[in-house]
């Protein structure tokens, strides 16, 4: 028989045919590259391919690399086999990957989220014979409402806490979270002000979409400047010094942790609002039956519970594959929402996170 | 019930005190007495019996959310917490219209629902699911599974509660013991209504002492300014006879004279108007027991001969706080104590059960710490330092009483088997079990989730996932390959647990690296820690 059209190796997911990879673990000579996420864009590929405007946020994290940028659904064949890039609606410019060879289809998710954000291009559906998913959420206790609402929500939070002349404390990830939540807050309650690491990457996409005002916050930033107004800022920042200038401040954190009353407490934050860039388990539920794939391939989040539904209730040919999106350690910089360890207060383990900053 | 959600939400939803305070005043100043009863029944873990099994509530959870059993049963694991999965998986609410029901409504509702058939008490749960939102269900749930845990303590609800009626904490926090319920009294009578005897049985605050710090010796002055005490782990409690009456309460302000009947004998050697503060400890066969067997026995509701019998208790006086009917806090501790000593010498121990808590005077620091070598052979934690002219101060204020603990224990141990986290650590396998070597191998001895960093804890997850030798469900076995130093506060013999030995507070203190697992010690070694 046939090898598969792609494998998982020990440095990623691999496409023999055309000698290629898709965001692989290790160093490898070619790779196409789903998102901006670290987990997913590593350092030490000879060969970078990614969506075109994912290129200016790899190359901000990863320095000088060798990439060529990608339209939508613009087509690249390799030693016969047919690659192409789809919307993902994970963050800004975030792709599934379409891999076709001798009329079999394969997709892969990278990772994805099926609601249109206002700002990631939305998710496309790819029709295939082989779906390989993330299920950061693969669990039917994550059921997302719609982001109109949490915005609100976050609105009138804001609003609230200005009316006690408090500043407003917003936790999101500095790539892809954190500009949804400034493409969505309210300008005309107040100033938004960001960390530098949010500053510096908003810089970065301002090239190809469009954002509210932003004030970086600085050493020359008075306390009082801040009062009622909003400060975005990646979880690391929490529990460290930079947050004392905030001082009166409430803190918030938007993921789709928040859905667990006890993820907010260990936290020590103020106030969770459950907004993720991940599918609930009903977007992936949907799209794993719109696909119209026979075979599904887990690869991170809940993924032995995930397949196990697919196989018993769902008759799929489902299974997981081992990858280390999500698994890896204190190594991996500007970590995204599946990480588990975002700014916590207890400074030991706060400083695994420093190098967000 | 609306109200009520909200607050519960509220509650939930802040971790500052005042804003808890806050919220809960605002709450008792607007309620209808029915639900302030009932409000403060449920925080102080007076809710109705459990009218459903826990099995038929996930059933039936279940199929109105189509899902398989399996799958709730993960997700259960992964959340944590009953009636938050089944509020989560339900589907979402069905009628717009929002609930007018009360909270006292509901409850007694609930409390009807324990007599019904099963089929109507199906149709009452689903009925009812449909119609609340996420957090009114999550409240709903929780008060049909069990007590609430939102960070309240009674303290805290009668903190509020006094705010609201502008009657004394101390009062209220009296006139909320015993064993009232929502069915048998009212706001008015239980809350409002005056009563001479709330007097009575009100404790002084508890003085609390802090850990010694680095080179304590040098900033204490002179050694014969202290006075020393072994410290034993038990209750800490003040004894109250006033009116021929005994009153326990525990450090948490608790009213546990119930707990305790054997200290009632007190009132026949003990005069009217005393209050001594001191440590409820374990003590058969003439000597200190386990803290494991006083924890047993605390955990009971029914306090049944046997168990009495089984457990007995003695209070170890270290403090006299009042005496012939006056505070006497503000006399030097060695004055409050010669008074106790009096007091506590005239009387026959063993046949009273209160103990005097012995001093030791020192000249030098090392005389003093070869006393605290001899703790584990008197079962001690260690020494506690009380400054010898020092009133009895409030709360934790740092200068008069110091602990002087003992070092924890320590093992070096095997990972064996690991579970899966909650909540935030729900992807990762973050609470193992230990083993140590017996007869070549490896035998459960202990569990612990902590005292490793993030960045440890997801090293080893990700070793987890890849050195996965069986699954049982949440839990896996693990090729044995990693050793952990283990510590722990105590340990003593159990026929529990399979090891022989239980220890107290075991925690991960280090990850060694670069110990094989050939090195890690036997089941011998951990035994021989084991006062003897
Ligand atoms: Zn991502």
């Amino acid at each position: 028989m046939d090898q598969p059209l792609l494998v998982f190796n020990e440095k990623g997911i691999y496409c023999q045919q055309a000698d290629v990879y898709i965001d692989a673990w290790k160093p490898v000579d070619k790779c196409i590259i789903t998102h901006g996420h670290a987990d997913h864009s590593r350092w030490g590929h000879k060969k970078y391919i990614t969506h075109k405007n994912n290129v200016p946020i790899i190359k901000h994290r990863l320095g000088e690399i060798v990439v060529s940028g990608k339209e939508w659904n613009e087509s690249f064949t390799i030693n016969g086999v047919k690659f192409s890039l789809h919307p993902a609606g994970h963050i800004v410019a975030s792709s599934q990957v379409r891999v076709e060879y001798k009329g079999e289809v394969w997709v892969f998710t990278g990772d994805f989220k099926t609601e249109n954000d206002g700002i990631a291009e939305p998710f496309e559906l790819v029709k295939c014979n082989t779906f390989i998913t993330e299920c950061t959420f693969g669990i039917p206790a994550f059921k997302w409402t719609p982001q109109e609402e949490v915005f609100s929500d976050i609105n009138n939070w804001w609003a609230a806490n200005r009316a006690e002349r408090k500043t407003s404390v917003l936790f999101g990830y500095s790539l892809g979270k954190a500009q949804r939540l400034l493409k969505h807050l309210d300008p005309n309650i107040g100033k938004i002000y960001t960390h530098g690491a949010i500053e510096n990457m908003t810089q970065v996409l301002r090239e190809n979409y469009e954002f509210h005002q932003t004030t970086r916050v600085t050493r020359d930033t008075k306390k009082d400047e801040l009062l009622g107004n909003i400060v975005l800022a990646p979880p690391s920042a929490h529990g460290g010094t930079w947050i004392r200038k905030m001082v009166p401040f409430v803190t918030a954190s938007a993921s789709g942790w928040m859905t667990f009353r006890g993820a907010r407490r260990r936290r020590a934050i103020d106030r969770g609002f459950v907004l993720s860039d991940h599918a609930d388990w009903d977007g992936l539920l949907t799209t794993v039956k719109e696909t119209g794939a026979e075979k599904v391939i887990a690869t991170h989040g809940y993924t032995e519970i995930f397949s196990r539904y697919l196989r018993e209730e769902m008759g799929l040919d489902a299974r997981t594959e081992k990858t280390q999106y999500e698994e890896e350690g204190s190594e991996t910089s500007n970590k995204e929402e599946n990480d588990i360890s975002p700014g916590l207060s207890d400074p030991q383990q706060t400083k695994i996170n420093e190098d967000e900053k | 019930m609306k109200d009520f959600a909200k607050l519960i939400k509220k509650l939930d939803s802040t971790n500052k005190t005042t804003e808890k305070v806050a919220a809960l005043t605002a709450y008792f100043q607007m309620a209808n007495d029915e639900d302030k009863l009932w409000t403060i029944a449920i925080l102080s873990h007076r809710r109705p019996k459990r009218p459903v099994n826990t099995s038929l509530l996930r059933i039936w959870a279940t199929e109105i959310s189509g899902i398989p059993l399996w799958l709730f049963e993960e997700s259960y694991h992964i959340v944590g917490d009953l009636a938050e999965t089944i509020a989560l998986i339900l589907p979402s609410k069905e009628y717009s219209e929002e609930t007018t029901k009360s909270l006292s409504q509901f409850i007694l509702e609930i409390i009807e629902l324990r007599t019904l058939p099963e089929e109507e008490k199906k149709n009452y749960l689903h009925e009812n699911w449909l119609a609340l939102n996420y957090f009114e269900r999550f409240v709903f749930n929780k008060i049909i599974t069990g007590s609430f845990r939102i960070g309240v303590s009674q303290k805290l609800m009668t903190r509020a509660l006094s705010k609201a009626t502008e009657i004394d904490e101390d009062i209220l926090a009296y006139k909320l013991m015993g064993d009232w319920t929502p069915q048998k009294t009212t706001f008015k009578k239980l809350i409002l209504e005056h009563n001479e005897e709330d007097y009575l049985s009100k404790p002084y605050p508890f003085y609390l002492a802090y850990a010694v710090e680095d080179n304590f010796q040098e900033d204490l002055g002179s050694i014969t300014d202290w006075s020393f005490e072994h410290k034993w782990d038990g209750i800490r409690s003040q004894v109250i006879i006033r009116n021929n009456e005994v009153f326990v309460w525990s450090r948490g302000e608790e009213l546990v004279t119930d707990k305790y009947p054997e200290f009632q004998k007190f009132l026949s050697v003990i005069p009217n108007g005393t209050v001594i503060d001191g440590e409820i400890l374990p003590f058969g066969n003439g000597e200190i027991g386990n803290f494991n067997a006083l924890q047993t026995r605390i955990g009971r509701k029914n306090l049944s001969k046997a168990l009495l019998e089984k457990t007995p208790v003695i209070l170890n006086a270290y403090d006299l706080l009042e005496w012939n009917g006056e505070d006497i806090r503000q006399l030097p501790f060695i004055e409050r104590r010669k008074i106790l000593d009096r007091l506590i010498q005239g009387i026959n121990s063993l046949e009273i059960g209160v103990y005097l808590s012995e001093t030791m005077s020192f000249n030098t620091w090392e005389e003093a710490a070869a006393e605290r070598e001899l703790s584990l052979e008197k079962r001690s934690e260690g020494l506690m330092l009380k400054r010898k002219d020092s009133p009895y101060l409030v709360g934790r204020k740092k200068g008069d009483w110091w602990k002087w603990k003992i070092d924890p224990f320590t093992i070096d141990a095997v990972l064996t088997y690991a579970m899966r986290g909650h909540g935030r650590r729900a992807n990762l396998y973050t609470d193992y079990t230990f083993g140590l070597w017996h007869e070549g191998e490896l035998v459960t001895f202990a569990k612990a989730y902590s005292g490793l960093t993030d960045a440890e804890f997801r090293q080893v997850d990700a070793w987890i996932k890849r050195n996965t030798l069986e699954r049982f469900g949440p839990v896996r076995s693990v090729t044995p390959h990693h050793v952990f130093e283990i510590a722990f506060e105590g340990i003593a013999e159990s026929s529990r647990h399979k090891s022989g030995v239980a220890t107290r507070f075991p925690r991960i203190l280090r990850w060694r690296k670069d110990k094989p697992i050939e090195e890690a010690n036997t089941l011998d070694d951990l035994k021989a820690l084991i006062p003897k």
